[in-house]
């Protein structure tokens, strides 16, 4: 079924192109940009659609293969190709990014047309760091990644908006450049560039940790995890409601991502050998940052902290298959795991991209994000009272949502490990439940505080038809997650197949 | 010492710019101040000039010729290259700025060329006298140009401090030039790299004499801790000649200690290696962390110059021809980068104002979209954020050093890069995140303006395709 159009090309440089473009109109025409914006993300998605209609679910191998030498002289090349892990992440990424454009529609009064831009350019890019196969492609993608989101902060964002994003750069910048040793160390070691080479290559032990080591420091920042999620509340707090969304939609998942695609394959020793750091720090996620989100006082950080908690249950997912490698009579559970973690990665990106643009709605309105500021916000908006408490409960992982599928299958998995691990990680559903439900009682229900909530207006069909379709994709993923996990099904199970042989 | 017209030939570049040199200060004498424009049009085309006559006497073998003493090879055909195309660079930055300071002479002029040619021979020399004789004159010119601005004192003080530090710098080198001579009974590069190999490096004259070298070139380059008149020299010196400072002569110090340390003493390598990790690593420390501090741009660009200096050493320590041609990409493109920030800089200054303070370029998107897009392209590049140049330059100096075994000091490098980022991501900030203190337009000739989105471009052009540059420098390093 390989396609005779590059389709993971077009889908990488169609939206920089059209970012590009849109940085020359500039401002002149600020209502053409918006279409052509609008325009270019939806002629993406509908692109990288056909990379679903395409594919074969059948078979663990590259797909959509494109490959050309890039720098001869060091074997880099332009080396793409999808499989059922990155395909769904793909469609993801250029599924969210319509909504940010139109998010983004009125909003943005100052420089629209560079605010657009700067999210088809992050849009490309973040597809490709999905659809590199080749470790400098990867690279180059995951740090230019940085450039636009740094300016959609710092130019957009908040009041502290500066401290926000220089911490957000230096942290993944810090994070990322030891990954890139690490890239260098093994492309000496293989001769090659291309990720699939360094699978295969036999590493030792000590080897294998300090290559561990260096992937996670890359990783862990990207998805946050704890200790290293610092950045992520003040970059959530201070972007604007885009750039949120796509930090919290995608940009995290590539964290989670760059676990499945270099770490534990490259290093299943290592992996093996230090899973209980990854799980220890999962469950801190999960419970501890649980409690944090508790007590938050800012709707958007609240987000983010719940943000970080299920991210915790990726990482938790991915790395218990390693605890229930150890143990023969449980190894079903293993591919509950990864497929759970990823579930719970595209559910997360349907469900915080909601929940910030909830907050975002708000935000336009009153200009607050202070969960005391409001109060009885249902009896003015209805319409979106009842959005919020659909994506809240979605949050919160109610059964026939998405949430509750890939979390759900990361606590069976982790019971197969280890009863407290499960029983840790199933505190989720009490402290999730507990924040994001007493949230949205504080915030849309009650009496109506004060006069500027009794005066709100209700979503326009602008909002509405964004909010109704993340809503839509919610339900449908938990309804019906049959497909998506049809479609990574046999990626996961070689990663699995992979990972129990030994490198040494 | 025989003469043969046959010689000639391999050093006709050399001999084009000296009378290239000698006619722009002839034909100059004779125009009055109106008439400048034509000094500065017949030295550019002059230049120009330049790159097609070195390319036509290009080869792919190296020719060696007086008595061993001059080399022409694939190395100096594309450093010189790279000279003049920057040396054109910066004359076209700088044009406006000079008649608008009422510094637009021909002297200017003059001098450059001269600094070119002094370049031209240090990046062809092949034994010590040569090297030291193109570094004087290089440096000369310098001195001259640095106090270029007569009635500024800084200038004149930055001008004394170079030439003081310059000229215990040349003693150094002079020293250890005599003491290798000494004890290697030899001048020129192939008979002390044959008599090293002899005799072993068991020599304590040698490693002194090597000691002696290193030193020299490391003030050359601005190593720490031979780095002290950088920051005063940019700072004094005309923004212009700051700019010709801080690009095209970097190109030749590589060159320099190509030639000296692996031409002329690869014997020793394991000598000079260790010595230049240690320079590398204190350049990076200080500079990266110095330029922090900095409140005034073109200091901060000096603390960056001396941080990249130690990425630079990097790749030569690594003794393997990966390493050189990574070192050789660094530095052109370091010349390439610095050139358009110091640009920059002289297109933001106007008459009685200098755009040299951090401030100035608070809002510089507001004021000029074009120009802080650029700017940011500089500042990611130095900073090596893909997808600009300057991240593969450090790639592919990181990937020699890891090449040879040196894991621990790529992660060094890698460490005060993160460090690096901070200040030049404050440029980003200032320019983009924070409001104007003034709104005046900002102008700037077409000429100018041209160049430097040719320069900006550049640095993402050569972003997206660095297999281009690159396999020129692997080609010219004969790996």
């Amino acid at each position: 079924m390989t396609a005779d159009w590059p389709i993971l090309s077009l889908t990488i440089w169609l939206p920089i192109i059209g970012g590009a473009l849109l940085l020359a109109i500039g401002d002149r025409y600020s209502n053409a940009s918006r279409w052509m914006a609008l325009a270019t993300a939806i002629l993406t998605f509908v692109i990288s659609i056909s990379l679903y209609c395409g594919f074969d679910s059948s078979t663990a191998q590259m797909q959509f293969v494109e490959r050309a030498p890039w720098i001869p002289v060091f074997n880099v090349e332009y080396y793409l190709g999808v499989d059922g892990i990155s395909m769904p992440l793909i469609i993801l990424t250029t599924f969210i990014t319509i909504f940010v454009v139109i998010a983004g529609w009125e909003v943005i009064q100052y420089k629209p047309a560079m605010y657009m831009a700067a999210f088809l350019i992050m849009e490309g890019v973040m597809v490709g760091v999905f659809a590199a196969l080749d470790a400098m492609l990867f690279y180059v993608f995951w740090e230019a990644m940085l450039i636009p989101m740094f300016l959609i902060i710092g130019i957009w964002g908040g009041p502290n908006r500066v401290y926000a994003t220089i911490k957000f750069f230096l942290y993944t910048f810090f994070g990322s450049v030891f990954m890139l040793i690490a890239l260098i160390y093994m492309y000496f070691q293989s001769g090659s560039m291309e990720i699939l080479a360094f699978h295969e290559l036999k590493l030792g032990l000590t080897e294998q940790i300090f290559i561990f080591i260096a992937f996670l420091l890359a990783f862990a920042v990207k998805v946050p995890m704890w200790p290293v999620h610092t950045w992520l509340p003040d970059a959530h707090v201070e972007a604007p409601t885009g750039g949120s969304v796509i930090l919290a939609a995608i940009m995290l998942k590539i964290g989670g991502y760059g676990f499945l695609r270099f770490s534990m394959p490259i290093a299943p020793d290592a992996s093996q050998e230090l899973d209980w750091l990854i799980i220890g720090m999962s469950l801190i996620a999960v419970v501890y940052i649980g409690f944090v989100a508790l007590v938050q006082q800012d709707m958007k950080k609240l987000i983010a902290y719940s943000s970080i908690a299920h991210m915790g249950f990726v990482t938790l997912g991915f790395f218990i298959v390693f605890q229930i490698a150890a143990n023969p009579d449980a190894s079903g559970g293993a591919i509950l795991g990864i497929e759970g973690g990823m579930v719970q990665m595209i559910s997360h990106g349907f469900i915080s991209a909601a929940m910030f643009l909830c907050v975002g709605v708000l935000y336009d309105r009153m200009h607050s994000r202070k969960i005391s500021d409001y109060g009885g916000v249902i009896h003015t908006m209805p319409v979106f009272g009842g959005f919020m408490v659909f994506f809240a409960m979605a949050n919160a992982g109610l059964p026939g949502t998405s949430g509750f599928v890939g979390e759900f299958m990361v606590i069976l998995a982790s019971f197969r490990a280890n009863f407290w691990f499960a029983f840790l990680a199933a505190t989720t559903l009490i402290v999730g439940a507990a924040y994001t439900l007493w949230m949205v009682k504080r915030v849309i229900f009650g009496n109506v505080v004060n006069d500027r909530v009794h005066s709100l207006q209700d979503i326009n069909r602008r909002e509405f038809i964004v909010l109704g379709s993340l809503a839509v994709a919610v339900l449908v993923l938990g309804l019906w997650p049959a497909p998506l996990i049809e479609v990574m099904d046999a990626s996961v199970v070689s990663l699995l197949e992979h990972i129990k042989v030994s490198k040494l | 010492m025989q003469f043969e017209a046959s010689n000639l030939i391999p050093v006709a570049p050399e001999l084009y710019v000296l009378g290239l040199a000698c006619l722009v200060l002839v034909i100059d004498l004779f125009l009055d101040d109106e008439q400048r424009i034509f000094t500065y049009a017949l030295t550019q085309v002059g230049l120009i000039f330049a790159i097609f006559i070195t390319l036509s006497v290009g080869q792919t073998e190296a020719q060696i010729v007086f008595d061993g003493s001059y080399i022409r090879d694939g190395m100096s055909d594309v450093l010189k290259v790279s000279i003049y195309i920057v040396t054109i660079g910066a004359f076209l930055y700088s044009k406006e700025y000079l008649v608008e300071h009422g510094l637009f002479k021909g002297e200017y002029y003059v001098l450059g060329l001269f600094a070119v040619l002094g370049m031209m021979v240090m990046v062809s020399a092949q034994s010590f006298l040569t090297a030291y004789l193109g570094l004087e004159l290089l440096s000369l010119s310098l001195y001259a140009l640095v106090a270029f601005d007569r009635d500024s004192k800084a200038g004149s003080e930055a001008a004394m401090k170079y030439f003081v530090l310059g000229a215990i710098a040349s003693g150094m080198l002079l020293y250890g030039i005599s003491m290798i001579y000494g004890a290697t009974g030899a001048l020129n590069f192939t008979t002390v790299t044959t008599a090293l190999t002899e005799a072993g490096m068991e020599d304590i004259v040698l490693v002194f004499g090597l000691v002696f070298v290193v030193i020299g070139l490391a003030f050359k380059l601005g190593a720490v801790p031979f780095h002290m008149w950088i920051p005063d020299v940019y700072h004094g010196a005309p923004t212009p000649v700051a700019q010709f400072l801080s690009s095209a002569p970097k190109i030749a110090a590589f060159a320099l200690a190509m030639r000296l340390l692996v031409d002329g003493m690869m014997p020793l390598h394991s000598d000079w290696q260790q010595m230049l990790i240690i320079l590398a690593i204190l350049s990076m420390v200080l500079g990266n962390v110095i330029a922090i501090a900095q409140t005034n741009i073109k200091r901060m660009l000096a603390y960056s110059t001396i941080a990249h200096v130690g990425f630079i050493m990097m790749g030569i320590l690594a003794g393997t021809p990966e390493g050189y041609s990574a070192s050789m990409f660094y530095t052109i493109i370091y010349a390439v980068t610095s050139l358009g920030a110091f640009g920059i800089i002289i297109l933001l200054s106007r008459k009685g104002f200098e755009a040299e303070n951090l401030d100035d370029y608070k809002g510089l998107h507001e004021r000029s979209p074009w120009f802080a897009a650029m700017m940011m392209l500089f500042m990611f590049s130095m900073a090596g954020v893909p997808p600009t140049v300057g991240f593969w330059a450090k790639l592919f100096v990181l990937d020699a050093v890891v090449g040879v075994e040196l894991t621990w000091l790529a992660l060094v490098g890698v460490f005060f890069s993160i460090i690096g980022a901070f200040y030049y991501i404050r440029i980003i900030k200032l320019m983009y995140f924070d409001k104007a203190d003034n709104t005046l337009p900002v102008v700037g000739n077409l000429d100018a303006r041209i160049v430097l989105s040719v320069n900006g471009v550049l640095m993402l052009a050569l972003g997206l395709f660095p297999a281009v540059l690159l396999t020129i420098c692997v080609r010219a390093i004969g790996g």
